[in-house]
């Protein structure tokens, strides 16, 4: 009752004059539009930095095998061949902090067509998820090749720019049919171009083929020799590579040492790497612990032991993530907290000018029967209300200038209901902190002389 | 019957710089319930002050001052403001209406101050009735700036009145007025001081004035002349 009685006695205060009130509330209006418009622009402009710096591969992690110790010489890291296709869909089955993972498999060979020939810095075979992870899903060209590819182990595959000028020039390279290693692959596709990757390496020189198809017929390894520092890509190809007497196994029959309590000794599809993004930057952290243990159980690893596999993920390009948008939102914050000040100052000096104003109409309150609390109230409730008011326009408007900006400048905007909910309990604090001031000053009015102000 | 103004030896001093000054020096006087009496002097002779005190706006300095059989010399400022809403009401020379603010919610201001916190259309409807009682039915909706004088002074009194307290204290509430509107509302004075047996007190410096009421006091020099009870034909 009390309450609603000193909000009714604010409104019709400030009804009496308007034109004051309006004033006065610009200040906030202006303060507060311009936080909401500009956090919604620099929200929009920091998610979009984001997006693009994860789509550089921050958010991407490697699973590596681990490394393969023959009478004590190592053949460095990645040269175990412990990763599986099944540990790369259990991942994706089961890790809920990762959004997509893609078995690779790498070859490196010479590409062929008519007269041309070129060696592309990567072969890869892999999944579609592949595009997902790397963010290529928009092709220039043509139709990424199919999961039904990658289980029939097709002759397909989706080439980047860099291949398509050294082979094709100016021609349309979709539809024609390059030779691998003397095995005839038709381009399905033709990549968007991405430029070099943070350490210079051409990401458009670069073959994609269903894993499958690359396993069996262009890395070629004998799966009796999972040791890779015994080349025997090199070889010149063999009939069996043109015409593989069976199809690619995808899943072959586990051998009775598959099911042994030690580590799984005979390998039948192996790849060479799992390329995992993480559903976001944050949850990168989660993303590797999920995988380790999920890893650890397939493969069989007793606590005490060694991994047989590694993770590696990109900590340089996190850290940029993170700091360039603490950057920005610290910026933006500063800008924000500037224009409410300017604001409040605004607000406390039109309510010290109304205090001097309507000095008599204090002085007479009183001698009614006004307590110097219920004037203390009554001005703070004024300029409370008074910034409530600009604050609920000001994010109208801030909302709109931001939806304008984008609709405009095309700039990206996102708005968000954290702001709102800042913004308007600053201008309520504003409204308490600046309109106190004047408000104690009223309540501390002697009424005698109040009364006799002209 | 108890006195509605009691005071003794009241004295008022304030400090001009280092030196004190004594406006009032000892007074003091009864006025009984139900009186019209008028309050006298000279510009400087400490009638404002005396008012002042009178009016729960200031203390005294020392002496005793009971009011409607309440000491108010040792309440502080929220219970003074209770006093004022309860037990007087005002009525100033320049009216004192809140601007931009039509009649009926002038008169019905006092109201949010009360304890008993009324509900707004309550409020409304105790105005309504006192502006009809004197005849303003057809200003209720009207802002000072549209009213005559005399309109502003009847509101001003409604709002005095509103609260139906035992005191009125009205200081040169006929300053601002001419000659015909002051006697209309000396009339409303001895009026509602009949009818409602308001004791008010009238505070001018024109024997006019003050030969309306029955009782004349005489202030000077922050001394009091007590007043005579003028002989009228049936006292």
């Amino acid at each position: 009752m009390r309450t609603f009685h000193s909000f009714s006695m604010a409104f019709t205060a400030l009804r009496r004059n308007p034109m004051r009130g309006a004033l006065t509330a610009l200040g906030i209006i202006i303060g507060v539009s311009s936080v909401i418009t500009m956090m919604e622009v620099g929200n929009g402009s920091s998610q979009s930095i984001q997006q693009s710096i994860s789509s550089m591969g921050a958010n991407v992690l490697l699973i590596i095998p681990g490394e393969q110790n023959s009478s004590g010489i190592s053949f460095g890291s990645g040269t175990a061949k412990t990763l599986t296709p099944g540990d790369c869909e259990a991942i994706n089955r089961e890790c809920s902090a990762v959004r997509a993972a893609a078995p690779i498999v790498k070859a490196r060979a010479q590409v062929v067509w008519g007269s041309r020939n070129w060696v592309p810095m990567a072969i890869a075979g892999t999944t579609l998820d592949y595009l997902t992870i790397t963010d290529r899903e928009n092709l220039m060209r043509g139709q990424p090749f199919t999961n039904r590819d990658v289980l029939n182990g097709n002759r397909v595959c989706i080439i980047g720019k860099t291949v398509a000028e050294k082979l094709f020039e100016d021609e349309n390279p979709v539809g024609k049919d390059i030779r691998i290693k003397n095995v005839s692959f038709k381009i399905v596709g033709e990549l968007a171009p991405k430029g070099a990757n943070m350490i210079g390496m051409d990401q458009d020189d670069i073959v994609l083929a269903p894993w499958t198809t690359v396993n069996a017929r262009v890395s070629g390894e004998s799966l009796s020799e999972p040791n890779q520092s015994t080349d025997s890509t090199t070889d010149t190809n063999t009939l069996s590579n043109l015409y593989p007497s069976t199809g690619p196994e995808l899943y072959p029959p586990q051998v009775d040492a598959a099911g042994n309590s030690t580590n799984m000794q005979v390998r039948y599809a192996t790849i060479d790497q799992i390329m995992v993004s993480a559903v976001s930057a944050e949850a990168i952290p989660t993303a590797i612990d999920q995988i380790t243990s999920l890893l650890k159980d397939r493969h069989r690893i007793t606590p005490g032991k060694e991994n047989d596999f590694g993770i590696r993920d990109m900590t340089e390009m996190t850290k940029l993530l993170t700091s360039a948008t603490s950057v920005m939102t610290n910026l933006l914050l500063c800008v924000a907290m500037i224009s409410l000040l300017v604001g409040g100052v605004g607000i406390m000096n039109i309510m010290l000018v109304s205090v001097t104003e309507r000095t008599r109409e204090i002085g007479l309150r009183m001698a009614v029967g006004a307590k110097s609390r219920d004037i203390l109230l009554q001005f703070l409730t004024e300029s409370l209300v008074l910034c409530m008011l600009g604050g609920i326009i000001g994010i109208i408007l801030g909302h709109s200038g931001a939806m304008l900006i984008a609709h405009m400048l095309k700039w990206p905007t996102a708005a968000s209901p954290m702001v709102i909910i800042v913004a308007i309990s600053v201008s309520v604090g504003i409204g308490v902190i600046f309109g106190y001031y004047p408000a104690w000053k009223a309540s501390k009015l002697n009424p005698i002389e109040a009364l006799r102000y002209e | 019957m108890k006195p509605v103004i009691s005071i003794k030896n009241l004295c008022k001093e304030y400090m001009l710089g280092d030196t004190p000054v004594k406006v009032l020096k000892g007074v003091s006087m009864e006025v009984r319930n139900g009186e019209l009496v008028s309050l006298m002097g000279q510009s400087g002779s400490g009638k404002s002050t005396l008012m002042n005190i009178l009016g729960c706006l200031d203390k005294p300095t020392s002496g005793e001052y009971l009011l409607d059989g309440e000491d108010v010399t040792s309440m502080n400022g929220d219970q003074m403001a209770i006093v004022r809403n309860h037990k007087l009401g005002f009525v100033f020379q320049n009216f004192n209406l809140l601007p931009r603010t039509s009649a009926i919610e002038n008169v019905a201001m006092p109201l949010i101050y009360t304890a008993a916190h009324l509900s707004k259309h309550e409020a409304r409807k105790r105005a309504k009735a006192m502006l009809i009682k004197f005849g303003l039915e057809s200003r209720m909706h009207h802002v000072p700036s549209q009213l005559s004088g005399g309109q502003q002074q009847r509101v001003a009194i409604a709002r005095a009145l509103i609260n139906d307290p035992p005191l009125l204290l009205a200081d040169e509430p006929t300053g601002n007025l001419d000659t015909a509107t002051s006697r209309e509302v000396l009339e409303m004075f001895q009026e509602i001081n009949e009818t409602h047996g308001t004791t008010i007190l009238l505070v001018t410096h024109d024997n006019k004035v003050a030969e309306s009421s029955r009782r004349v006091i005489h202030i000077s020099d922050g001394c009091m002349h007590d007043g005579i009870y003028r002989k009228t034909e049936d006292a």
